[in-house]
């Protein structure tokens, strides 16, 4: 078992606002870690300090550390870009570029220096298939992205990730604004994914945290109250506020 | 106005009370067979073997409303647990009820004969598997470990008396086999209260579960 990301003493603020505080975790390389936690707990904030996408919130500000590898992407040192390259990420409500189908996919490796035709052809092609969207889509490459059902679009975006080839793939409540079918596919594509992929997802569904994740950390005010194999927090979690959150106690 | 979390608390109440129910009627049913033998009572031999469907309908009422609510909860955590082993208890529950018809039909076949000895240690066997029973629901309704866990020395005690019948009937069995039907018979009455320790125990072991997620052997 090797450890693809981990936080030390990790605090997070926003201006007074101590939304971190002091996370100690260890993301598994190859599985899948979810997040999950009340509204306002800190996860999703978690989540994105993983590629520093809190970097562009004023009056934001980090403390400790969090390693990609041994890496400390808080240096400043890290290149932010080269960071996002290997830490994709994927949020709540599909978000394609209002351009082609193609052009979405080839959109992360062009910016990244690939130019020829044929490469780019193939990137998006292996993107494409590795959610489930080729055969869907092949005729209709040129069309908008926008044109898509919902669902489709979220694959999309997952594939416009995967085009850059990452490490690690973040998402942000994936499923919340998909339909049952669509989610289930998306669940699908999930434990795929972590054959290549280190995958931390936030979800407010514990059903799908306890469907596909490996494993599940709880978090509560800013704090990590629990954090351990999904199976055993599904079955009998250890802290009282976990088990009163996840049977619906409270929150 | 109620959430649903307090309809999920009321329909788990509700099944507590159901297994609680046919608890009750276990523990009748026990105390009700043993007497049949002893004070050679048929119609209460009768009662016991009729209210086996009771705990049979029981026993599907309450496996109707696990599946139920497993379904429209997706019970985790304490509730899974609470679920599963209610499911396993009840499985047990039945078997102890089988047990004190099983005793009740051996009653209704030798109560007219005259016994080959006076019965004390059966009636002893017999109050503690009552008691055994007793403890073991009890643990169940207060969710109490250490009350579970000592239901191993009740066990034993019960392990203990049958292996002295086993034996005094085997001597009583050799010095004149015409007592060797009867005495068969007796054994079997015996050996069935001992496997009344031996469910009490699985419930034991689902109260621990069920409190603590750990699965023990409280017999080996």
């Amino acid at each position: 078992m090797t450890s693809k990301l981990r936080t030390e003493n990790l605090h997070f603020y926003y201006g007074e606002n101590h939304v971190l505080k002091n996370i100690n975790m260890d993301i598994q390389s190859n599985r899948v870690t979810s997040l999950i936690g009340p509204s306002g707990c800190g996860k999703t904030t978690f989540l994105r300090n993983f590629n520093r996408m809190n970097d562009l919130i004023e009056g934001a500000r980090t403390e400790g550390s969090i390693f990609l590898d041994d890496e400390d992407i808080l240096s400043p040192n890290t290149d932010v870009v080269e960071l996002r390259k290997k830490v994709g990420m994927v949020f709540q409500r599909p978000n394609p570029f209002p351009m082609s189908i193609y052009d979405n996919i080839a959109y992360g490796p062009r910016i990244h220096g690939k130019r020829s035709r044929k490469e780019l052809d193939n990137i998006v092609e292996s993107s494409l298939k590795a959610v489930g969207l080729w055969d869907e889509v092949k005729d209709r490459l040129k069309d908008s992205a926008l044109g898509l059902s919902g669902g489709q679009q979220q694959r999309l975006c997952i594939a416009r990730v995967l085009a850059v080839e990452p490490e690690v793939v973040l998402m942000d409540e994936p499923c919340s604004a998909l339909d049952p079918i669509s989610t289930m596919k998306v669940e699908e594509l999930i434990l795929a994914l972590k054959e290549d992929y280190t995958i931390v997802v936030v979800t407010h569904n514990m059903q799908q945290a306890a469907r596909i994740s490996d494993y599940t950390a709880f978090f509560l005010n800013g704090e990590l109250v629990e954090f351990g194999p999904t199976v055993e927090m599904f079955h009998a979690p250890k802290d009282k506020r976990t088990e009163d959150y996840i049977t619906g106690r409270f929150g | 106005m109620s959430t649903p979390r307090q309809w999920f608390d009321k329909d788990l109440d509700e099944l507590n009370q159901e297994i609680l129910k046919m608890g009750g009627i276990i523990e009748e049913q026990i105390y009700d067979a043993v007497e049949a033998l002893i004070r050679k009572d048929l119609d209460l031999a009768e009662k016991v073997i009729q209210r086996d469907d009771q705990v049979d309908e029981l026993q599907e009422i309450i496996e109707d409303k696990s599946v139920r609510l497993v379904i429209q909860q997706q019970p985790i955590a304490k509730d899974l647990r609470t679920i599963f082993a209610g499911i396993k208890l009840v499985t047990d529950l039945e078997r102890i009820s089988d047990i004190a018809v099983n005793i009740a039909r051996i009653a209704k076949k030798i109560l007219k004969e005259e016994y080959v000895k006076p019965l004390i240690d059966i009636p002893r066997v017999a109050k503690i598997a009552q008691n055994i029973v007793r403890v073991a629901l009890d643990a169940y309704v207060k969710r109490d470990v250490s009350m579970a866990e000592s239901l191993v020395e009740m066990e034993e005690a019960i392990d203990h008396l049958y292996s002295q019948i086993f034996r005094e009937l085997l001597v009583i069995m050799l010095e004149n086999p015409k007592t060797v039907s009867q005495a068969m018979q007796l054994i079997m009455v015996a050996r069935q209260l001992e496997r009344i320790g031996d469910h009490s125990t699985n419930i034991g072991e689902m109260v621990v579960y069920l409190e603590t997620g750990k699965r023990i052997k409280l017999n080996d």
